[in-house]
């Protein structure tokens, strides 16, 4: 009797199983990003939005293909590139074909390396690295390869539109730039002192400095040189808590002019600047919240918002990766080999669902796109952390840096 | 040379902080025996629960609440959780409080989430109270020296001045003996602790606003508080004070100043290799005081152990 059970139940599990074989499968994409320790929050909150935009953008519209559905499997890699690579062959292991991470320039170069490496070796097992975040400029240009995609904008673009932003005001004549003491935020200072020394060379940097990344306890000395050196404007690729402290800090110490910077949003940092950044604290990024660009980008917010009430829709692009992504399948009719789909990706267009053209360029795999300048402000519809502040687009380049040049050489397969 | 003045405030401001922190610590090891690793973690909760109470009835109640809640905890981990290990020695003792260090960010982490809390200066004390050559000072800041500076002459009172304080002197060096006078010496040891860690939940009421209240603020300073107390020599409240003061000022001072390394080595007579980038000594030769502002207080430490292990203030023997 038993062992009849067993054989029936074994039986309607084999059947099961080939059912959903046959009608539809899943396609699995990697998330490799920090989920515990101190960038845990930006981990977690950008595993939030790509499960929430798999399953809105792509999953409730029928799947791609015939009704394959996708499915965001998370790795934790403790922001470290050595764990990154260890996650990397886990999820390669698993069958899983797409990669995606942002977080630290530092891992995605490690991770676009391997992946290189492992697609020269292993050409039926090919994967695609879907780079949402990580900005460094090298990642399409000297260290670029086919199966990397970038969807940010990289600092040198985002740093274009911030300084034409201070050109155009003839208020700044004297700029102070602050960064963390890292890749990063040595290319943050290296953009924005090429860019000005070309487009106006009677600024003056009054100050170029960097800071040990997260170790500063009391900013206070750093404010205290931005304010006496008289800058008008201060500029700044700091994240996390390394720029509440900055930010605060400077504010604090009587400095009144604009600081423009990177990541001043979301993730608890909105909040604690509340009502003391209006009117200072400036942000170059991609995607428009505020105000709403059209009804279907409101819905979205709105139902992000209801299904995790603490959660901030600070990563706009991760909803172009999901939707991209899709349509590349679609086009190349298989989601399993990476080179149709790659090929699709590249040069496609796209209408963001936060308004505005997308174009993946061809000859490096950077996403054009728009750049806007944003306001820390409380005169907006949809606010971050639930404080009643957010972010709200006052200036917006249209595509910006399309024609910029690129030393990236692509070997394409 | 107006600058050198406000340096020298915000010096004061960071030094006296670290002396609300090492002063309870000190005190703790003059009694244990032991370093306390959780000591740091005591401050975080302390601003995280004043941020919580801030948030019902105001700043002030925060300010008069949350240091007792941390200071009847800390008595609780004394009573119940370190006069258990104590039997057991040291290092037990020693891995207790480390153990519990990490338990506390965890806990914080699981009940506040791992974004930095929105906790502010009270809106009375939102103003410059006032400036030196376009450099503000805000009241926030000089409402942290008074307060701070109440402590340390509260402190050096009820320790010097008072029967308690002659009776916690004693228990410290003598246990055995003041025992056998009739007095109860775990309850002293209990409130020792607890009003030591108390006075780093108030470093955290205050420090909170403006250092930021993240799971990361225990982290941040814990390593800095055992630095300045091995300075000032453990044990010693003077001695925290002197070391505190003195960290505060070299760190703020190097921060403020760009001293560069390329200066001081060619007025020492060096010259500089060129090219630069090719010399085995660029990193060397390219360091400004800014970068190394945060490891001088650890140069410190190991110059004073080498010359002066007890600390600058310290009686007893390394």
């Amino acid at each position: 009797m038993r062992t009849k059970t067993i054989l029936g139940l074994t039986t309607a599990l084999t059947l099961a199983v080939s059912a959903f074989a046959a009608g539809a499968d899943t396609i699995k994409i990697a998330f490799i990003d920090p989920l515990s320790g101190p960038f845990a929050g930006t981990g977690t909150n950008g595993l939030h939005q790509y499960q929430f935009a798999a399953e809105e953008l792509v999953n409730k519209k029928g799947g791609v293909l015939d009704g394959d559905m996708f499915e965001i499997v998370a790795f934790d890699n403790k922001i470290s590139p050595k764990e990154s690579l260890i996650q990397l062959q886990v999820a390669i292991d698993q069958g899983i074909r797409y990669i995606a991470q942002g977080n630290s320039s530092g891992v995605a170069n490690a991770l676009t390396e391997a992946i290189n490496k492992h697609n020269r070796r292993n050409p039926d097992g090919r994967v695609l690295f879907l780079n949402y975040s990580a900005v460094d400029p090298a990642l399409t240009n000297d260290k670029c390869n086919f199966w990397h995609f970038r969807f940010d904008a990289n600092a040198d673009i985002k740093m274009d539109a911030l300084t034409d932003s201070i050109v155009s005001n003839d208020a700044i004549e004297k700029v102070y730039i602050i960064g963390q003491d890292y890749s990063f935020g040595k290319a943050v200072a290296a953009a924005a002192v090429k860019y000005l020394g070309e487009k106006a060379p009677e600024i003056e940097i009054v100050g170029n400095e960097l800071h040990p990344i997260g170790k500063v306890k009391d900013f206070t000395p750093y404010s205290r040189k931005i304010v006496a050196s008289e800058a008008d404007a201060v500029i700044t690729g700091n994240w996390g808590a390394d720029m509440v402290g900055l930010g605060k800090s400077v504010l604090e110490n009587g400095f009144t002019g604009p600081i423009y910077t990177y990541y001043a949003a979301a993730d608890g940092i909105t909040a604690a600047f509340g009502d003391a950044g209006v009117g200072s604290l400036r942000l170059v990024a991609e995607g428009q919240l505020n105000p709403p660009a059209n009804d279907t980008a409101s819905e979205y917010i709105q139902a992000f918002k209801t299904k995790y009430p603490d959660g901030n829709l600070s990563q706009a692009r991760i909803t172009n990766v999901i939707e991209m992504l899709a349509k590349a399948i679609n086009e190349a009719g298989t989601a399993d080999d990476v080179v149709p789909v790659a090929y699709a990706l590249a040069g496609m267009e796209h209408e963001s669902l936060w308004g505005g053209q997308l174009m993946m360029r061809e000859s490096d795999h950077q996403l054009i796109q728009n750049v806007h300048i944003m306001e820390h402000t409380d005169d907006v519809v949809y606010d971050y952390d639930n404080s009643g502040f957010g972010v709200k687009v006052v200036k917006t380049v249209e595509m910006a840096a399309a024609d910029s040049p690129t030393s990236c050489q692509m070997r394409r397969p | 040379m107006d600058l050198i003045l406000v340096n020298l405030i915000d010096g004061l401001v960071t030094g006296l902080l670290l002396f609300m922190l090492s002063a309870g610590l000190t005190l703790i090891f003059s009694m244990m025996g032991v370093l306390n690793f959780a000591h740091a973690s005591f401050y975080m909760l302390g601003a995280y629960f004043a941020f919580q109470i801030s948030l019902y009835i105001g700043f002030w109640m925060g300010l008069l609440i949350a240091p007792l809640v941390v200071g009847v905890l800390g008595a609780g981990v004394e009573r119940y959780g370190l006069r258990r290990v104590h039997q057991y020695g040291h290092v037990p003792e020693l891995i207790f409080t480390f153990g519990l260090a990490l338990l506390i960010e965890e806990v914080v982490q699981f009940i506040w989430g791992k974004n930095q809390m929105p906790y502010a200066t009270p809106e009375i004390l939102q103003f410059t109270a006032f400036s030196i050559a376009g450099n503000s000072i805000p009241a926030y800041k000089i409402f942290m020296i008074f307060i701070s500076i109440a402590i340390f002459i509260g402190l050096l009172y009820v320790l010097t001045r008072t029967r308690v304080g002659m009776i916690i002197q004693a228990a410290l060096t003598y246990p055995k003996t003041v025992e056998a006078l009739g007095h109860n010496v775990p309850l002293i040891f209990m409130g020792v602790f607890g009003v030591g860690t108390a006075l780093a939940g108030v470093a955290g009421v205050i420090a909170g606003p403006v250092l930021g209240t993240f799971p990361g603020m225990a982290f941040v300073l814990g390593s800095i508080v055992f630095v300045t107390i091995v300075i000032g020599g453990l044990g010693s409240l003077w001695g925290a004070l002197v070391a505190s003061l003195l960290i505060g000022w070299i760190t703020t001072f190097s921060k403020a100043y760009n001293l560069r390394m390329e200066d001081l080595l060619t007025w020492a007579g060096f010259t500089k290799p060129e090219p630069i980038w090719d010399s085995a000594w660029r990193d060397l030769w390219s360091i400004t005081s800014p970068q190394i502002a945060d490891i001088l207080p650890y140069i410190l430490m190991v110059l004073i152990l080498i010359f002066r292990p007890y600390g600058l203030f310290g009686k007893r023997d390394a």
